[in-house]
Formats: C-alpha cells, structure tokens, sequence
C-alpha cells in the first residue's frame, strides 16, 4: 500500500468524523432523526465549487461561505420537523436529499449531471496544497474542532435543551424549551458543519458530481452514527473509522466486500443495537467500568 | 385578586365536548379537582398550562389572558406541572432532570446557546431541591429506571425549579405506597407553606380530602360542585357522579 493511498484514506476518515459528529448533533442529541445529511454535505461541496471555479475565490473564503451558507439553508431545511415527527421526520429528510441532488443534476449553473470539474487546490500560508499530508492534517484540524465544538455544545444550555426534545417535547415544553426553536437550530449547527466537510471534500478531491451526495450516501453517514453508539461523542468517530475502514480492509475479498460489509451493520443492529462503544454497550462497559449507567444506580426500593 | 381565573372554558375533541362553560379560580390555597374518568380534568390542566387552546373561553393569569400562549411561553410565567403519565427525561440522570428545569430563564435568549449549565451555583440550586423532594440518594441514577413514586417526585422537583407560583399537579399519587403518599402530602403542605399555590388532580379520595383546602368537582365536562372538602362530601350530586347514578 503507497503512503498516498494511506493519506487519501485517513484524510477521508477525517471529513466522515466531522460527518458523522454532525449528524449526531441532529439525530443524538437532539433525537431528529435525519437521512438526509448528504444533502447538506453535497451543499458545502457545490458552495465551493462554485465559489472556486466560477468565481475564482480563495479557499479560505470557500469553505467560510460553504459552512455559513449550507447552515442558513439547513435552518431552512430543518422547518419540516417542526411540522412532522419521527419515521414522516426521517421520510422528510430523505425528501431533501432527493431535492437538492436534482438541483445539483438539471440546474446547468451547477454543472448538471457532469458536475464541476478543475476545483483548484487550495492554497493556505501561501501553500498550494493537493491531498498529502497537509490536507490530512487540516481535515484532522476540523474533525478536532468539530468534535471540540460538540463536546461544548454538550456541556451548555442549549445541549442540556436539545436532550429534553429528544427525550419527550411536551415535558421539555413545560420547562420552557421551545422544541421548535432547538430543532431549527440544531438542523442549523448540523448543517453547518456538514456544509464545511463537504468544502474540505470538494477541494481535496478536486471534483463533484451529484450522486456523490445522493441518499445512499445519508444512510451510510447515520449508519455511522448508529454502528458507533449515538448520542455521544466517541460513537460517532469510532463509527466513522471503522465503516470508512472496513470496505478498504475487505478490498481483498472484492465484490463480496460489501456484502460483508452490509451483513456486519446486521451484526451489530441485533447484538448491539446502542452501537458498539455507546452508552450500555458491551464494549463501553467493559473499557469504562463506572458507566454511570450501572454502576451509580442506587439500589431499587424494595416494596 | 385571584392568581388564576378561568373563565367559562368550553373544549371540544372533534365532536365530543370535554369542557362545558368550566369556570373557577384559583387562589392561595391548595385546590383540588375531583371528577371521575373522564371529567375534563387532565384537559383542564393542559389549557391553563398551555398545551391546548381552548375552544371558547379564557385563562386569566395574574390579571392577563394566557389561553394563547403556547406552554414554553407559560412556564415562563410561573405556571409549572406535572404530568398524569410521567414523563421525566428518560436519557438525564436524576440531577439533570432538575437541572433542565433550572435552565428555565435561559432556552429563550441568545446565552442559553454557549452558557455552561453545570456551574456551582446551578449545582448547589438542584441540590437543594433534591433534598427538598428527598431524592439526594438517586442524585447520578437515570430517571427511567426508578420506580414510578420516585419518578413523580423528579417531575415535581424539575417542576419546582423553574420556581413557579402556580403548580399544577396531576394525579400526584397515582401508583404510590401509603408511605410515600404520607411524604406527598407532607412535602405539598410545605410547598404551600412556601407561597407556592398548587392545584392538583387527584383520584386518591381520601388524599385530596385530607390535603385541598377547597375542591371543585368535574363531571363530564361540567363543574358539578365547589367547596370545602367537608361539603364536598355531604353533596349528592358529587356522591351519584362517583356511583354513577342519575
């Protein structure tokens, strides 16, 4: 294996960590469950694009506008959860995804089915760089922020607010969260995020076509979600890894790979369906014995 | 002035009217709704608190109509409640439970977005109320695997942290042991002690004979009798609504 096929693997890791920590604050935290992440993914991706080729930006400038524009369009995107719930929610989203791909495809402005080509390498410092290490390190640099930035959200408010939609919206309501409000803004914050991965995709790959960010692509974001263990912050990752790493693993047994592939995500939903480092998995709580989960819970009341 | 009026409250579910012309107000007092299945009571709690607008008819609140307000918005006014079929936060310990309601005043501003929410203060307040409600023991447990009497007093701790002057309790009784009704009972009449005025739904006769200083009667929809509690025993309308005679 060439170190160049090691990099593009790692830095692909990289931007599917920002991925998956995302579409966690969306479906784990805030409990809406969304297959349509790849859409917003796809949007940061065409924001560069065509920011880079058709108006000859900076990169810095790109991914800026790529993380602040698929956020604003997220806002907007996410004002079908206030009306729709659970598995319409999810029907919802893939209905996004759908939309925003066949605007990718029959809008010429965006380079219809051929897609956008000749995206120019990034230049930062001075430094024209194209994969390698440097792009390994900056798409390393943004999953840490992303996962700094989830960590955070966590620890505030507004994380302790979206727990309580995720956990029931009427009891959330009668201690003054607007589940309205948290759900635009973590489909916002989600967006974002995701809009930044795909600018760190579409400048590293250099290229972008629309099926790239079609619904295939949304299942494989939240299955990495789920396989690691949604709602926390190490799930995500740990997912991210291991189903970005598993096809290139299996590359030896090709066109059964996926095959083996699908039937470990089977494995997994039956034996471990909170994912395999989650709160309450068998691994969890092997590596950390005082999961709060067991450990601190008082005995039952005996009546 | 009362803290709460409702005024002539009508409320239909498609064609089957649950509220008729309800009126009553609520004061400095434990008040208690009575009223066999069915009465309208859990509907009543879900209109002064927000979570439905009645068809006809006011809430008055402090002297202002609140009908229109959605429920985070009533909350905020001081109106907390529990609720009949408890729903703590399933995936927050016992502590966070407490905690999300402390956090009341910040959902709706730009600060609730980056301020830290376990901060000493905010920890000490939950505390507080911890003990208040004995629940010190199930402090790091996860609300879901408690039993239910303990449950109900995680909803009535994360009630109180919001510090309402209006708690509306529903059924706060409902699946507990003898004793723990006895620490009910003592820990509303403390509750009360402390200017909070409550209103409770309770199916638990004898509970809310020994508690409310005056009780209002529902039966399908309607008030059928208002009271202190020695009245509302001797009233033949309330004895024939319980034995279902007419």
């Amino acid at each position: 294996m060439s170190t160049g096929y090691l990099l593009t693997i790692f830095t692909f890791i990289a931007i599917y960590i920002s991925l998956a920590l995302s579409l966690n604050i969306l479906v784990g935290f805030a409990g809406q469950i969304s297959l349509g992440q790849a859409a917003f993914f796809g949007i940061g991706a065409y924001t560069s694009a065509v920011l880079a080729i058709r108006y000859s930006l900076p990169f810095t400038i790109d991914f800026i506008s790529a993380i602040l524009i698929t956020g604003f369009v997220g806002l907007f995107l996410g004002l079908p959860s206030l009306r729709v719930r659970h598995d319409f929610l999810v029907l919802a989203t893939m209905g996004i995804n759908f939309v925003v791909i066949s605007v990718f495809k029959y809008v010429d402005f965006f380079g219809g089915a051929m897609g956008l080509v000749n995206i120019p390498a990034p230049v930062l410092f001075g430094i024209s760089f194209r994969g390698g290490v440097p792009y390994f390190i900056l798409s390393s640099i943004y999953a840490l922020l992303t996962l700094g930035l989830c960590w955070y959200i966590s620890k505030t408010w507004s994380g302790l607010a979206f727990q309580t939609i995720r956990s029931d919206e009427d009891a959330a309501a009668s201690v003054g969260v607007s589940s309205a409000r948290y759900k635009i803004y973590a489909f916002g914050i989600s967006a974002a995020i995701a809009g930044g991965a795909g600018s760190l995709y579409a400048h590293f790959i250099g290229s972008v076509f629309p099926d790239t960010f079609a619904f295939v692509e949304s299942i494989a974001i939240l299955s990495m979600v789920i396989f690691g263990g949604v709602g926390t912050l190490r799930g995500p990752i740990i997912g991210a890894i291991i189903l970005r790493l598993t096809p290139e693993l299996l590359r030896f047994i090709s066109d059964y790979r996926f095959t083996l592939y699908g039937a470990l995500l089977v494995l997994m939903m039956l034996f471990q369906p909170m994912g395999i480092l989650g709160n309450g998995s068998w691994l969890w709580q092997k590596l950390h014995p005082n999961n709060r989960d067991v450990a601190n819970t008082p005995q039952m009341e005996v009546k | 002035m009362p803290i709460l009026e409702v005024e002539r409250v009508s409320h239909w579910f498609g064609g089957l009217q649950a509220l008729k012309d309800v009126s009553l107000y609520a004061d400095r007092e434990i008040l208690g709704l009575i009223g066999p299945n069915g009465a309208g009571k859990t509907t009543l709690f879900n209109i002064i608190s927000g979570f439905l607008t009645p068809t006809h008819g006011k809430v008055i609140y402090l002297g202002k109509p609140v009908q229109h307000l959605p429920p985070h918005q009533i909350v905020r006014l001081g109106i907390a409640r529990t609720f009949q079929i408890v729903k703590p936060f399933a995936n927050l310990t016992v502590e966070e439970n407490v905690l999300a309601g402390i956090g009341m005043p910040y959902y709706a501003q730009f600060r609730g977005l980056v301020a830290p929410y376990r901060t000493t203060a905010n920890v000490h307040t939950a505390s507080h109320l911890l003990e208040l409600t004995d629940l010190q023991n199930y402090r790091n447990a996860p609300a879901n695997r408690l039993p239910i009497g303990i449950q109900r007093r995680v909803e009535i701790a994360r009630a109180l942290a919001i510090k309402p002057k209006l708690l509306l309790l529903d059924e706060p009784a409902a699946g507990l042991v003898a004793k723990e009704t006895l620490e009910l009972a003592n820990l509303i009449k403390n509750l009360h002690q402390q200017g909070i005025n409550i209103i409770l739904i309770e199916h638990n006769m004898r509970f809310a004979m020994s508690l409310c200083q005056r009780i209002v009667v529902l039966a399908q929809g309607e008030i059928i009798a208002q009271g202190q509690p020695i009245e509302i025993q001797a009233n033949e309308k309330v004895i024939n609504a319980y034995l279902g005679q007419e």
